[in-house]
């Protein structure tokens, strides 16, 4: 029998170095990238590095070995190879200036085709829907981009409708669930087919030119190629399980390159942004006004109230009045808003938006119009305002989505100071730091009392401590007085036994009987002195409590746990520290964010409190002006 | 010479000339005069070869140096070109003018030119032949090349090939020849001597004497001076003023129309047009005619459709490529795919508006900045921020960044599918009784014996628990009553007292001492008087021995019964050995006692028989530096522990049952449960290790419950306890249970952490024993104390 090798068999078959790859393939390594990209094929971790790197220790990129093998059986790499040999022809067309056959073979420029691959890499759609989130940042980043080097501008039109007919999707169907407007941009996270699928479109107009070390624009655009593929077929698939007709037809001006759009930063955004404001064509030409929820609820009622079940129908009835959040309000924006997310939002919650028409074109309805409910401004003060509309700042829209509720708006009236906007996307029941507003808003009863009743009472308290100090010590010394003397007279002539139960009050009494001894009959006295001595005798002593010292009991545990915690068995230590050390800093890490809220809720209070001072003298002193000038 | 300046032309031209070049086109041009001007005369016209030859005739020198450029042969041909010229000189200008006149209709410039010509003859020879004579006047060494007098000098060319020729070095830097008398040769190829060369004074004199010094200029060439001409001055002035050079040239001349604009009534020619000229094509129709057709049957495009055809074709094109939700499939995937883990998603710290803790204060911003060179290492990958309003809110400049890295990892980082552990810390510490339900055991100092100066090393109680015997450093050992913490009895020794031990027989009231090399057994005289009595009867007398002792024993151990002085301190029998003495230990029924002496080689261990007095040395050889040795309490076996393992020995078979491999660096010291199946080691590695004897010789279980060196460990005689004491101070007392169930494993519970002893030159607690009836432990530290805790 033949003795077997070392690195024959095992890991070190099962792994491939990059650089064995390329030459497996027989591509460069620009084409290996771009092949990979676009299969989805990625570097492996190996469990024994050492072993699938047949013994030698450096860090190398490994592939799975039946991955390339795979990947040799891809009709693209064909298509790879005819570039290349399209660029060495064309290029030597080129040369010795045969335009005629140069003309010949552009016409023949070998085209990729991504379809099958999509198919591959998701089987599902289910699949390809879990995949989008990337996808979907990634395009709506190109759909801003300008024309440039590597980034031809047929890409980021293309980027630029399908991410328009995605929202159209969300919009239509009503899936939107959370928004947030963070320093990159705007979150948005819609539920589709019960996945979670999460979009960033940033703020204003990101592309700055970069160096290659930076960003290499080429890597992007090999996976935006895949991505809009990917995008369009999914987009397909979910028009059509919408009934509505795909590619959307839009008003032809929309979405049309002139000269304008390229030439003006400006106007290729708004024309996206009109684009979004614009009904669907649908194919079924039945205008649904009641969507059924996603969940059958009589069949939730038949299978009877475990809570998951309960939990899952609150759940479902939240998101059918969600669904519905903007229905019946009409919105304004006005020209200095970010408008693309705000037209998102507001139309996939039912409402009706507009714009100033003289700047921006697709607005449907004017300023003038009566009927507006709300107006969203984003400067401090308006000069000509309507009563019949709320003026709003445009952080309500986003807060009243992700509280599924309509707030009241005067938190967030015109040049007000805005509450501070919370992430949707944490966790309530972590065990991190939750600030306060949080808190606010899983027990509604903790705005009143933590929020403001506290600093009222306090605030009042300090206004009278302040104020009635000098009074109250009056009184008091009053009543004081007037009790000594009642209690005189009392003993005077009240009866023999004049002598009060309170057993904290006998020093009191037996100082006041000294005093009052001389002006007592002796017999009476000794005999009270007698009475007092034998009850002096009989009285009972008080027993000791028996203080548990809190501290010394809280050591004692913190001893015992910790020599518990030394019994923790050997191979588990590591980890147990590592946890130990994690939990350790996020408390760290929790405290020292509380102490720093108390620092800040302190000093707010404080100038709070100044503040109303100072109004309260200046007043005063208004008010002596006053009293003086009616004097004179 | 009309002809001459075709040729020249041509040479101008970037792309090579051949001398086809010329000729062709002269053949082109005669062709469209034959074209335009119906034949004139036939006979003039001139062949090509004709051509040809007139060229080489025609040309003067000057131009054959390009035009025979290809030709290598150049230089001869000149030379033999000029000696000729030398002849022609008379008949150049005749010829000239025959061949203007051959040249006539194949000359492609206009009649002007020509007229030009002949106007300017007269004129330019005055310029030549006027420096011709300065030339002559200036320079007699140098023979002027003869010019032709009827060609104007920069007429017939501007360009730089119209070199002089007087000297043959070509066009090349002339100051390659600064450093020699010549300054090129001549055509004669003999050298041509730089003129003498005048000073600066000269220079000065004779611009004050001449008055053509300013128009007198130096030629590079031949180095001589010319005068120049008022003519070429006038040139000069109107090249700088940049107007035509020529003083002849009307600019505003009157236009002269060679095609008449006029549309004659009469056609020029008298032949009436042919019938085809104004019928139809028919073969024209029938093409037509198949074009629409095709056009119609849409086998044919316009060039609009295939535009839009085109167009239409180059984006992407979407179907259903899924034909429900879930369904999949049976396709070729790549292996084992791993999905990418998505993003994080933002927290409250990322809003534009975010609660106001979140933001970083000074000290944070400071570390963040730091951290510029490891961002890993940050808190935050990014700076929180607050704006005032959404307005406000400028592009985050690391955006198109992070969104290149997240390309990045989906196509560049390893995927390995990677089991997350999400579990509490608790829940890796076993689960264990609460010590509350394991009590009694010692939780609180309740006494100290102080008394020592110096750090105690052993202590010992006696069997029935009312007193302690303790050894120190300050060579005395002490008899304590337990109760009370009063010191009965002090004996002094010579020596350093490394080990007491009390007889754990409870009818004999002795205590074994290892002070230096001298082991003694005390009566302590505590106790029953009874007990003392009989003790004192047991060892006055010395049995006789019939056994030779061997010579190896000898000289290790000598018995002998104390000294006078020694006896009224209470020591009965002194057992000298040649080392000094670490450790002694008794066997449960009290008649054999071992001794350990690190430094005795192969007779490091001995065991004592004291009612026969007698010594025996168990081993022949070493095994390594022992430790410490111990008794099993019920069976004839003795434990040895070496550094690192613990050999265990039958004592009746006289062979090694077991040896216990303990993993450790070294062993302190070691303890026995009393029922003998489980044995505690301790050992300078901060561990302590629980040997199950039946079970294996690995440990059964391994604490870490000592922040330092462990000293000793004990067991309880009658409670499940144990207590370690350690360097660090500490004493631990622990839950030890063996349950008599063999299936059951023992239960080891650490309950209490006794920190009282204080420290001292890095030693803590150095003994510990528990009392052996009740659940007390005792500890001996390096402070000088023994402490009580209860």
């Amino acid at each position: 029998m033949r003795r077997p090798k070392k690195y024959e068999s095992g890991e070190a078959t099962q792994y491939i170095s990059r650089r064995a790859a390329l030459r497996k393939l027989q591509l460069s390594l620009n084409d290996f990238r771009r092949l990979c990209i676009l299969k989805g094929v990625y570097p492996r971790e190996p469990k024994h590095r050492r072993r699938a790197q047949k013994g030698s220790s450096e860090i190398k990129i490994l592939y799975h070995t039946k991955d390339i093998r795979f990947l040799l059986h891809e009709p693209i790499v064909w298509t790879l190879r005819d570039y290349k040999i399209f660029a060495k022809k064309s290029g030597r067309d080129r040369a010795i200036k045969d335009f005629r056959n140069l003309k010949r073979r552009l016409a023949l420029f070998p085209e990729i085709k991504l379809d099958h691959i999509v198919k591959e890499r998701y089987p599902t759609f289910i699949d390809a829907l879990k995949d989008l989130d990337d996808c979907l940042t990634l395009l709506f980043l190109f759909s801003t981009f300008p024309s440039l080097h590597l980034i031809p501008r047929e890409q980021s039109n293309l980027c630029r409708r399908l991410t328009i007919e995605f929202l159209h999707y969300v919009i239509a169907s009503k899936s939107l669930r959370k928004v947030f407007i963070s320093i990159k941009g705007y979150y948005f996270q819609a539920e589709i087919k019960g996945q979670k699928v999460t979009w960033i479109v940033p703020h204003y107009y990101p592309f700055k030119p970069q160096s290659r070390q930076e960003v290499d624009f080429k890597v992007m655009s090999i996976f935006v190629e895949f991505y809009t593929i990917m995008l369009g077929f999914t987009n397909y698939r979910l028009y059509h399980g919408l009934n509505l007709a795909y590619p959307p037809q839009f008003p032809s001006s929309m979405l049309q390159d002139n000269e304008d759009t390229l030439k003006d930063e400006t106007s290729f955004v708004s024309e996206r942004i009109a684009a979004l404001n614009f009904e669907l064509l649908r194919t079924d030409k039945v205008q649904e006004d009641e969507e059924e929820p996603d969940i059958d609820m009589e069949l939730l009622e038949q299978d009877g109230d475990s809570k998951r079940i309960i939990k899952m129908k609150q759940e479902a009835q939240e998101i059918a009045r969600l669904r519905n959040l903007f229905k019946g309000l009409k919105f304004f924006i006005n020209r200095e808003v970010p408008r693309e997310p705000l037209v998102i939002i507001i139309r996939s919650f039912g409402g009706k938006v507009s714009w100033d028409s003289s700047v921006f074109s697709g607005s449907t309805y004017d300023e003038s119009d009566e009927t507006i409910t709300h107006q969203i401004v984003d400067r401090p003060s308006l000069s000509t305002q309507y009563i019949s509309r709320d003026y709003i700042q445009p952080q309500w829209v986003f807060d009243c989505v992700n509280q599924r509720q309509l707030l009241p708006t005067n938190k967030y009236f015109l040049g007000e100071q805005l509450p501070p906007h919370l992430s949707p996307f944490v966790d309530a029941k972590r065990d991190t730091y939750i600030p306060p507003e949080e808190k606010a808003l899983h027990d509604p009863s903790l705005i009143e009392t933590h929020a403001q009743s506290d600093d009222e009472s306090e605030e009042e308290e300090a206004a009278q401590n302040e104020d009635d100090t000098v009074d109250q010590e009056l009184l008091d010394a009053q009543l004081q007085r007037a009790y000594q003397q009642e209690t005189a007279e009392y003993k005077k002539y009240g009866g023999p036994d004049g002598v009060n139960e309170d057993e904290e009050d006998t020093d009191d009494e037996d100082f006041d009987d000294e005093q009052e001894s001389d002006d007592e009959e002796e017999e009476l006295d000794e005999k009270t002195k007698r009475l007092q001595e034998e009850k002096k005798k009989m009285s009972v002593q008080s027993g000791k409590v028996h203080k548990v010292n809190k501290r010394q009991l809280h050591k004692a545990e913190v001893d015992e746990h910790r020599l518990q915690a030394r019994m923790v068995k050997p191979r588990h230590r590591n980890l147990f520290r590592k946890l130990i050390r994690e939990k350790q800093s996020k408390e760290k890490e929790e405290w020292l964010l509380r102490k720093k809220r108390r620092n800040i809720d302190n000093d707010t209070k404080e100038a709070k409190k100044l503040a109303k001072r100072e109004a309260k003298k200046a007043a005063a002193a208004a008010a002596n002006a006053a009293s003086q000038l009616g004097a004179k | 010479m009309t002809k001459k300046r075709t040729v020249k032309r041509k040479v101008k031209e970037p792309e090579p000339t051949n001398e086809q070049a010329p000729v062709s086109e002269e053949s082109e041009n005669e062709e469209d005069e034959d074209l335009l001007q119906a034949v004139k005369d036939p006979g003039e016209d001139t062949t090509d070869d004709e051509g040809i030859d007139q060229e080489y005739q025609s040309d003067s020198s000057e131009d054959l140096e390009f035009e025979s450029d290809e030709e290598g042969n150049y230089l001869g041909r000149k030379v033999s070109n000029e000696a000729e010229e030398g002849e022609d000189d008379d008949e150049d200008e005749d010829e000239d003018e025959d061949e203007e006149d051959e040249d006539d209709d194949s000359d492609d410039d206009s009649e002007e030119s020509d007229a030009d010509d002949a106007s300017a003859t007269p004129k330019d020879d005055q310029p030549s032949s006027s420096k011709a004579a300065a030339a002559q006047t200036k320079e007699p060494l140098i023979e002027i090349i003869p010019r032709d007098p009827s060609k104007p000098e920069y007429e017939d060319s501007d360009t730089s090939d119209e070199e002089d020729i007087r000297n043959t070095v070509g066009n090349i830097p002339m100051h390659w020849y600064d450093e020699y008398k010549h300054i090129g040769y001549d055509w004669d190829a003999k050298k041509i001597i730089k003129p003498p060369k005048g000073d600066q004074i000269d220079d000065f004199l004779r611009k004050i004497e001449d008055p053509n010094f300013w128009r007198t200029v130096k030629d590079p060439m031949t180095g001589q001076e010319v005068l120049l001409t008022d003519e070429d001055i006038a040139l000069i002035k109107r090249v700088n003023s940049s107007r035509i050079p020529n003083p002849e040239h009307n600019e505003y001349a009157p236009w002269i129309e060679w095609f008449t604009s006029e549309v004659e009534k009469m056609p020029i020619k008298n032949v009436p047009d042919h019938k085809r000229s104004f019928l139809p094509s028919v073969s024209e129709k029938k093409k037509v005619s198949r074009m629409v057709h095709a056009l119609k049957m849409g086998w044919m495009k316009t060039t609009e459709e295939v535009e839009r055809e085109k167009q239409q074709k180059r984006g992407p094109k979407f179907y259903m490529l899924w034909e429900t939700d879930t369904g999949r499939e049976h396709m070729r995937r790549i292996h084992d795919p791993v999905s990418a883990p998505k993003r994080d998603l933002p927290g409250h710290a990322e809003s534009y508006n975010p609660p106001p803790e979140y933001l970083f204060d000074e000290k944070e911003t400071k570390e963040w900045l730091k951290l510029k060179d490891e961002p890993h290492k940050r808190k935050l990958h990014f700076m929180p921020q607050k704006y005032k309003s959404l307005r406000a809110v400028p592009a985050y400049p690391r955006y198109l960044r992070e969104r290149f890295l997240r390309c990045l990892d989906l196509y560049l980082c390893p995927r390995a599918k990677r089991v997350k552990l999400n579990i509490d810390a608790e829940y890796l510490i076993p689960k264990l009784p609460s010590p509350r339900d394991l009590q009694p055991f010692p939780t609180v100092e309740s006494l100290v014996y102080r008394g020592h100066t110096d750090l105690v090393r052993s202590v010992s109680v006696e069997p029935k628990g009312e007193y302690l015997v303790s050894g120190s450093d300050d060579k005395t050992v002490k008899i304590w009553e337990i109760a009370t913490g009063r010191c009965i009895r002090t004996i002094e020794t010579n020596d350093v007292v490394r080990c007491v031990a009390w007889c754990p027989n409870a009818k004999l009231s002795i205590i074994a001492v290892a002070t230096g090399s001298r082991l003694l057994l005390i009566n302590p005289k505590v106790g029953d008087k009874l007990l003392i009595k009989k003790t004192d009867d047991l060892l006055a007398e010395s049995p006789n021995l019939d056994i030779i002792e061997s010579e190896r024993i000898k000289t290790a151990v000598q018995w002998s019964n104390a000294e006078p002085e020694e006896q009224e301190k209470g020591v009965r029998v002194v057992i000298t050995h040649f080392k000094p003495i670490r450790q002694v230990t008794w066997h449960g029924r009290g008649d054999y006692l071992a001794t350990v002496m690190p430094e005795g080689a192969n007779r490091s261990a001995l065991i004592h028989q004291l009612s026969k007095r007698r010594s025996q040395i168990p081993f022949s050889k070493s095994k390594g530096l022992i430790q410490c040795v111990l008794f099993h309490p019920v069976k004839p076996c003795f434990f040895v522990a070496t550094q690192h393992n613990i050999r265990i020995y039958d004592l009746v078979k006289q062979e090694l049952i077991k040896k216990l491999l303990t993993n450790s660096k070294w062993i302190s010291g070691m303890s026995i449960h009393p029922k003998g199946d489980n044995l505690l080691v301790s050992t300078y590695d901060k561990k302590m290790l629980w040997f199950d004897l039946d079970l294996s010789t690995k440990p059964y279980q391994t604490m870490r419950l000592h922040r330092n060196a462990v000293r000793s460990v004990a067991f309880h005689l009658r409670y499940p306890l144990f207590a370690s004491g350690s360097d660090d101070q500490a004493v631990i007392v622990s839950h030890g249970m063996v349950y008599n169930d063999l299936l059951q494993n023992p239960l080891i519970v650490p309950l209490k952490k006794l920190q009282t002893h204080e420290k001292r030159d890095e030693f803590g607690v150095l003994d510990v024993t528990w009392h052996p009836v009740q659940p007390w432990v005792f500890s001996t530290g390096a402070d000088c104390t023994i402490r009580l805790y209860t």
